[in-house]
């Protein structure tokens, strides 16, 4: 390891990138723009569910039902019906998403200390919408009745349960999405740069004037690491400045441990990238291969879908994927404040991680063929 | 005089392709070798194991006393190699791709500048010009003193006149005749036939083997008996014709003639009397002068 080489090639790796015509902006603009759009854009938060409403029992407490959901900033009723076919005919013609039927003698059942039952189909067809309005109805009904009986000073016989998102409270998808966000940013800035940049060396012959000066293996790929790994660093920071100022979400937990997360996996991914490069001789194949972990990646790691409602054998692959752990750790840290004692298996594993693919990233390299 | 470059019986092979069969040869110190030979003959190995970018299966090779397996570190400062791919980076100017290679090797541009001043005489004009800009013969130069910035004792060239025009391949030439006077061992390959006879010695490489190694004065000393250079208004009918006499041993185009390769039972006047019985009125066979292309073909030729 020779410091004042590793300078050198540093210096000359900087002011490749400055003059590179794309990457500056890219390295500046992709982490502004993913984390600007992306939480809007890839939300499954349901919002403005069409409710037809079939009103059997006409009384006050059924007129504050149908008031309520539609006051509601989910919710829309868009109709009130006699009869159950009317209301379902609206539902074939995609007018509505979901049915409510009040039944008769609602009101006075209730009041008899009776539990009478309301009726709610929802529209499958678009299966988020379906189930989250079905759920938004229900919390609005219970809301209501559950007021009118302490209005009435009826006692509370009808035991309606709801859920109580814990974390975060209106499962807002956003708080979800920005922590990943950043992991998405990290795999492709610590990951897919460093390795276009060696591939590149190889593709333009310029690593065999390299290879014939004195310069060592690891100062060579650590010149092509250390500046991504800034970047990368950078961007996390961003990446929070714009979930604080855009998005009023702050980390709940102790942002060094974001830090050295994000540390941890940037190793793994420069480990990984460093590695697809040793086995590629043109870019065209470096970016096939990261394209292949990149979507395996991303798909399995929990980042959209969450990994427990993955069949038992792909659960079990998730395991063996990185970033299921830092996406893990970020989650955690944001939205529940952990530490560094509650997630030391994820900080473990991904250590782990670290060394393994820095170590075949090692072995892998040679500069002599 | 000592030897700058050592090779014995030095075999590469890529699968089942032989690079390179048992190559011996060696370079005695402050020459100008040229190493000929056609595409795929082998000499980009050669250069990749002399300048320890590839490690040779069988034999060995020094250059300047090192083993290039053993003593690869130090090699590497002690010998400047242009690859045959324009390597440099072409986003840094011509100043930057200069002193990040002196300082790579822990130099000064200032003290070696007098070495490639002769060189840099027209790249001086544009320091900040990239060097993805430059013009093929321009860039050539800038390699060539990159090469050259930490004052090596041998200077491997691996075609480094490919793609660069006729005058600046002549430039190209004269500097590398400076340089050799400074007492650098030059060892340049080179298809360009003509380029070979500014060497001082030559081997001929075809197929991974080395067939002949000499001043190419001598090699081509005998080559003008029995040469001959033949033409007439249709070349191919000549050509066809010329190749079905008895005593034609081969017949090649050469620029606007053909070369006629015979045996000593040869007679240009019987031949043109065979010609223009077979309608080849015009026909015309006068001596050549043999140069390293007909040796070439004549070695490569016998070898199969």
């Amino acid at each position: 390891m020779n410091a004042k080489i590793l300078k050198i090639l540093l210096k000359k790796e900087v002011s490749l990138i400055k003059r590179n015509p794309i990457i500056p902006r890219l390295i500046v603009g992709m982490p502004v723009l993913v984390m600007l759009i992306i939480p809007l854009v890839a939300t499954l938060d349901v919002k403005n569910v069409e409710v037809v409403v079939v009103d059997n029992d006409r009384t006050e407490l059924s007129r504050r039902m149908v008031a309520d959901m539609d006051a509601s900033e989910y919710l829309s009723v868009t109709g009130c019906y006699f009869s159950y076919d009317e209301a379902f005919r609206q539902v074939e013609e995609g007018e509505a998403d979901a049915i409510v039927t009040i039944p008769k003698d609602y009101q006075k059942d209730l009041t008899n200390g009776e539990k009478p039952e309301l009726d709610l189909k929802a529209n499958g067809v678009n299966a988020t919408k379906g189930t989250l309005g079905a759920q938004y109805a229900t919390m609005s009904v219970a809301n209501t009745v559950a007021r009118w009986q302490a209005e009435q000073g009826v006692s509370l016989s009808a035991r309606e349960f709801g859920t109580v998102n814990l974390y975060n409270p209106t499962l807002d998808f956003r708080n979800y999405m920005i922590p990943a966000l950043m992991v998405v940013l990290l795999i492709i800035i610590c990951g897919f740069l460093p390795t276009l940049n060696l591939v590149s060396e190889k593709e333009s012959g310029t690593i065999e004037a390299m290879n014939v000066t004195p310069v060592g293996r690891l100062e060579f790929v650590l010149s092509k690491l250390i500046p991504y790994w800034a970047v990368g660093i950078l961007v996390v920071t961003v990446g929070m400045l714009i979930g604080w100022l855009v998005y009023g979400l702050v980390p709940e937990g102790n942002i060094a441990n974001i830090y050295l997360a994000a540390i941890l996996f940037s190793l793994v991914m420069s480990g990984l990238g460093v590695f697809i490069a040793n086995r590629s001789a043109t870019i065209l194949q470096s970016i096939f291969m990261m394209f292949a972990f990149i979507i395996v990646f991303q798909l399995m790691s929990g980042l959209f879908t969450p990994i427990a409602s993955m069949p038992r054998w792909a659960q079990c692959i998730t395991y063996a994927i990185p970033p299921r752990y830092f996406i893990e750790i970020m989650r955690s840290v944001y939205l529940k404040g952990a530490t560094m004692t509650d997630l030391w298996v994820q900080y473990a594993t991904l250590s782990v991680f670290a060394l393994l693919f820095s170590l075949v990233a090692a072995m892998t390299y040679r500069k002599r063929a | 005089m000592k030897n700058a470059i050592d090779i014995q019986g030095l075999t590469k092979r890529y699968g089942k392709l032989v690079a390179l069969d048992h190559v011996s040869l060696s370079i005695s110190e402050g020459s100008l070798f040229g190493l000929i030979g056609p595409d795929g003959a082998g000499k980009t190995t050669l250069y990749q194991i002399l300048t320890t970018l590839l490690s040779p299966d069988e034999g060995s090779a020094t250059v300047m006393g090192l083993d290039v397996v053993k003593d690869y570190r130090k090699l590497r400062t002690e010998i400047g190699y242009m690859p045959e791919k324009f390597s440099l980076y072409p986003d840094l100017t011509v100043d930057e791709n200069l002193h990040f290679f002196a300082s790579l090797f822990g130099v000064n541009v200032k003290d070696n500048f007098d070495l490639i001043a002769p060189i840099f005489d027209q790249l001086q004009k544009f320091p900040n010009r990239r060097a993805g800009a430059l013009s093929g013969g321009m860039k050539q130069k800038l390699a060539l003193g990159c090469a050259l910035i930490h004052r090596p004792k041998v200077l491997l060239l691996d075609e480094p006149t490919t793609g660069v025009d006729a005058v600046s391949r002549s430039e190209f030439w004269g500097m590398l005749a400076t340089l050799r006077e400074k007492g650098i061992t030059i060892l340049v390959s080179t298809s360009y036939m003509d380029e070979a006879e500014r060497c001082e010695r030559i081997a001929l490489i075809n197929k991974g083997r080395i067939l002949d190694v000499d001043t190419p004065g001598r090699l081509i000393e005998g080559l003008d008996k029995n040469l001959y250079n033949a033409s007439s208004k249709d070349m191919y009918p000549l050509l066809e014709t010329l190749r079905t006499l008895p005593d034609v041993k081969d017949c090649y185009t050469f620029g606007a003639t053909l070369h006629v390769v015979t045996n000593d039972d040869f007679n240009p006047d019987d031949a043109i009397c065979k010609l223009r019985q077979e309608g080849l009125e015009d026909a015309r066979i006068w001596p050549a002068k043999g140069n390293i292309e007909d040796l070439f073909i004549k070695l490569a030729k016998d070898d199969g």
